[in-house]
């Protein structure tokens, strides 16, 4: 048995507990799945509180859907599903509206027109600088400036990684559509995080490779 | 011999190894001769590795407690 297929099948044996009256096997069914959740919700309201209130609504309805859950769905999906549709929800009923017809507009954009600007290389990153705070507030700001459609898109196939069929599952969307806005959206990180992470010139100079002089 | 443009436009399906042969073949023809393509293709790299790793977004501090105290209310379990 695969990795998958044992993940697979702990979960089915799971749901059938629960099922079957066995609730607190929930808080164990869910646990994989808590930080996705989140990073969904957070993806479509940009706000942690929100986001935090989403996950907590999504898992309630997902307890008391469970029956309606089908043996070939995944549970992983039709959670984040459920999660999407309470992160959308909540954005309809708040002010930010505006955002459907803000990005009607940019999804209908034409492609290919677009050129990167930033095309200095980047430095070197090693494992340990992806804990700074510094480097997650950049990630995160430039994660903001994305619009909505093309989070959602980017957090689960990049930052997921659930692949293109699943993303486009998940999202009620065509795989076509799920590549078109995963394009888009890399380039616009690459773009915005390019002055973040670019070589500043002061780097390339040969006497930073040894000890500085001064 | 593709342009910057088609290389740009393929970018991402050739990271997903998303293009059929012969067209992965003109584009990596490209990346060898154009410095500025090659960047881009590297930095976004880059990114992804950068954004894929589960370090570099967290979750805010006590979520998991708070969720699991909420749906104990809510399941009654």
């Amino acid at each position: 048995m695969t990795e998958v297929e044992a993940v697979d099948s702990h979960e089915s044996h799971l749901i059938e507990r629960i099922r079957a009256g066995d609730r607190g096997l929930f808080h164990e069914l869910i646990r994989p799945y808590e930080r996705s959740v989140y990073l969904l919700a957070y993806s479509v309201l940009h706000s942690p509180e929100d986001a935090e209130e989403v996950a907590q609504e999504t898992m309630l309805r997902a307890f008391t859907h469970l029956n309606q859950l089908r043996a070939d769905v995944k549970f992983k999906r039709w959670l984040l599903t459920i999660a999407i549709n309470e992160a959308r929800m909540r954005r309809r009923k708040d002010r930010k509206h505006l955002y459907e017809s803000l990005d009607a507009v940019q999804d209908r954009a034409p492609e290919g027109e677009f050129m990167p600007r930033e095309i200095a290389d980047w430095r070197d990153i090693p494992s340990k600088a992806l804990e700074s705070k510094e480097l997650r507030r950049a990630v995160d700001r430039a994660l903001m400036r994305l619009p909505p459609i093309y989070h959602e898109v980017f957090l689960l196939r990049d930052v997921q990684h659930l692949s293109v069929e699943e993303t486009a599952q998940t999202l009620g969307l065509t795989a076509a559509a799920v590549k078109t806005r995963m394009h888009r959206a890399r380039l616009q990180m690459r773009e915005e995080l390019s002055p973040f992470f670019k070589k500043r010139w002061i780097d390339r100079l040969p006497f930073r490779k040894g000890k500085n002089p001064w | 011999m593709v342009s910057c443009h088609e290389v740009l436009r393929e970018l991402s399906n050739y990271i997903d190894r998303d293009v059929d042969p012969r067209l992965r073949a003109e584009i990596e023809a490209h990346l060898a001769q154009c410095r500025r393509c090659s960047m881009v293709l590297d930095t976004t790299r880059k990114m992804l590795y950068i954004v894929g790793d589960d370090r570099v977004f967290e979750v805010p501090a006590g979520f998991s407690q708070r969720l699991h105290a909420a749906l104990a209310k809510g399941i009654g379990a």
